[in-house]
């Protein structure tokens, strides 16, 4: 037996690094699965609608908001943190970038204050959490209602009309149409693209793994775990905040409950896409196929034919399924336990 | 044996040395003026009861604790205590092997290696062609690690005790350490791979480089050690050589360091 293995060994050293990658199994194949699934589903129930081509025009445009928003939590859920304040930041970054285009005429620079204004946010919520060491599911939470709150003293309540922006060079090219597809969906890609290479091919992503597995052995290995986790929540606070810009650019309209409903759509795309709930261990391909799902199943459902009312509880069901599977994937031991301890029922 | 480097020379006297070096946490002072010295070429054992201060020693003297008090000299020279981080420690070739603390579990072998370190370009991307080449190759010419199954991407949850404790042994080899600290490496081992980590510390002896070594095991850091160092609540109490005082003689000095009337008079 040992001698046969190693007879596989050589060829498995000769094995070229391409070879390799194809080896591995494909990132995020489970739901990429369900996610063709869930089409073919739609297809067959809905033919009229989903064999033509508006509504995923009408997806391209609707989806990419939600679907940055996952790709930066797949960050912090890869470090083993949660960030529950980024509706806040689409509130209070809506808000600067309304603000600056109506009142200033400087959409470019309302932009750039979204940005900042999101980085304000995740930079206090990165070093409450990493200085002054408050859970980050706690703090976030405090700093939600902060930021959701001044942004709604600074507007008074008041939805602003931006609709003096329509047809400019800003609205072009962040919600015009490229070769007859949503700019959007590019600008989508692209962050994910990204994002894709942060998380497994820079220096950061990796640091943020380490963390997201143990801060201890983080500390031991040389990784400078306040910093990095810091850098993290800005950097989350920047997404969040270009998201908002996306979404009040769409919609040529800034209100101020915009992006209320987007927190939890927005984790559950991370989490059925397959990033570990306990850290360490996340997918950027998976977090785009669970944001896709997220944002087509509501649209879908309708268009089968089934109430809308029984949206949320689809999601749910699909939300709840995709967590167990993928926590048996990532620790088969856990569902052989939970196999024995049903056989023992019997 | 490591990588067939030659090291550059070493002409300094005491790889490190502590000079009433103090931590404390908060209220809790966990080390009391500390004076020790490591030569070029020692095996020093570290032992001393749980919270004796054994791990917090060498967590200051590799960056990952900053000292409240004292100084610090590297290779003779004084370090910066403010300054001094695990980073430093690993360009001043530095190396700890801990068994539990110092793997990513969910990591692949390529990352483990390299984490904190990572062959980067400008950017600070990684190339992970390299690290993985890298890595196979420690895995296959210095650990024997070829035909069982482990290779680069292999994820550290999957492996046993004593293939943790190679992986660390492997990395401690690459990079080339003049100085190694070895926490605790032998605990959960099975016999054979207990005899691997004592063929390493001999291998660190022979091939001229110093190491700090914790173990409980008095036997095996008895026989190993050129000095034995005793930790109690803080403090360095004895600096013992292994030929003046036998494994019984060794045992027994250590149940009285904690009887009242004894002291630390023996």
């Amino acid at each position: 037996m040992s001698g046969a293995r190693a007879k596989e060994a050589p060829a498995a050293a000769a094995r070229s690094p391409a070879l390799l990658l194809t080896g591995r199994r494909l990132e995020g194949l489970p739901i990429i699965v369900v996610f063709f699934v869930l089409i073919g589903i739609f297809t067959a129930c809905a033919p009229r609608v989903f064999l033509r081509w508006p509504i995923y025009d009408s997806f391209l445009v609707t989806i990419p908001p939600l679907l940055i928003l996952s790709l930066g939590l797949t960050l912090v859920v890869a470090a083993g943190e949660i960030d529950l304040s980024f509706p806040a930041v689409i509130q209070f970054s809506g808000f600067l970038f309304a603000f600056c285009s109506l009142q200033l005429g400087q959409p470019w620079l309302g932009l750039a204050a979204a940005l900042a204004g999101g980085a304000l946010v995740g930079l206090v919520n990165g070093v409450l959490v990493a200085v002054v060491g408050v859970p980050s599911i706690i703090i976030t939470i405090g700093t939600s209602f902060f930021w959701s709150g001044v942004a709604t003293v600074l507007c008074g309540g008041l939805s602003y009309a931006l609709t003096d922006l329509q047809a400019t060079p800003i609205a072009n090219i962040f919600a015009g149409t490229l070769f007859g597809i949503p700019a959007e969906a590019f600008w989508a890609l692209g962050a994910a693209v990204v994002g894709w290479f942060i998380l497994n091919r820079h220096r950061f992503g990796e640091h943020l793994l380490f963390i997201g597995d143990s801060q201890t052995v983080a500390q031991v290995l040389g990784i400078n775990v306040v910093r990095e986790r810091i850098k993290l929540f800005t950097l989350m606070g920047v997404v969040a905040g270009f998201a908002s810009f996306l979404l009040t650019i769409q919609n040529l309209n800034y209100f101020a409950t915009q992006g209320q409903g987007m927190l939890l759509s927005a984790l559950a795309g991370v989490f059925i896409g397959g990033s570990s709930v306990f850290g360490g261990s996340a997918t950027m391909v998976g977090s785009v196929f669970g944001a896709l799902i997220i944002g087509m199943l509501d649209a879908g459902i309708v268009a089968t034919g089934v109430a809308g009312f029984w949206v949320e509880v689809i999601v749910g069901l699909v939300f709840i399924v995709a967590v167990v599977l993928h926590i048996g994937i990532e620790n088969p031991a856990r569902l052989k336990q939970l196999r024995r301890r049903l056989a023992f029922r019997e | 044996m490591a990588n067939g480097r030659t090291p550059p020379p070493r002409t300094y006297t005491n790889i490190v040395k502590a000079e009433n070096l103090c931590v404390s946490f908060g209220k809790v002072q966990a080390l009391s003026d500390i004076d020790l010295a490591i030569g070029r070429n020692e095996i020093v054992g570290l032992i001393g009861d749980n919270g004796a201060g054994k791990s917090t020693l060498i967590k200051a003297l590799t960056g990952v604790v900053r000292p409240s008090s004292g100084r610090l000299f590297i290779r003779d020279e004084p370090v910066d205590l403010g300054r001094y981080s695990v980073r430093k420690a690993h360009a001043l070739r530095f190396e700890t092997v801990y068994q539990e603390k110092s793997l990513g579990e969910k990591q692949p072998l390529w990352r483990n290696f390299f984490a904190g370190r990572q062959i980067v370009n400008r950017f600070g991307f990684i190339n992970v062609r390299e690290q993985q080449r890298i890595a196979n190759e420690i895995l296959q010419s210095h650990l024997g690690f070829r035909g069982i199954g482990i290779d680069a991407n292999s994820t550290v949850a999957n492996l046993s005790g004593g293939e943790r404790q190679g992986i660390a042994i492997g990395r401690a080899m690459h990079f080339d350490a003049d100085l190694i600290i070895l926490d605790e490496p032998t605990t959960a081992l099975a016999i054979k791979e207990v005899r691997k980590v004592l063929d390493f510390v001999r291998w660190i002896k022979e091939s001229g480089r110093a190491a700090i070594y914790i173990e409980h095991n008095l036997a095996h850091v008895h026989a190993l050690a050129d000095r034995l160092v005793v930790l109690d609540r803080g403090r360095i109490v004895a600096n013992i050589r292994p030929t003046d005082m036998d494994l019984d003689a060794l045992t027994h000095f250590l149940i009285a360091l904690h009887e009242p009337t004894a002291g630390v008079a023996a």
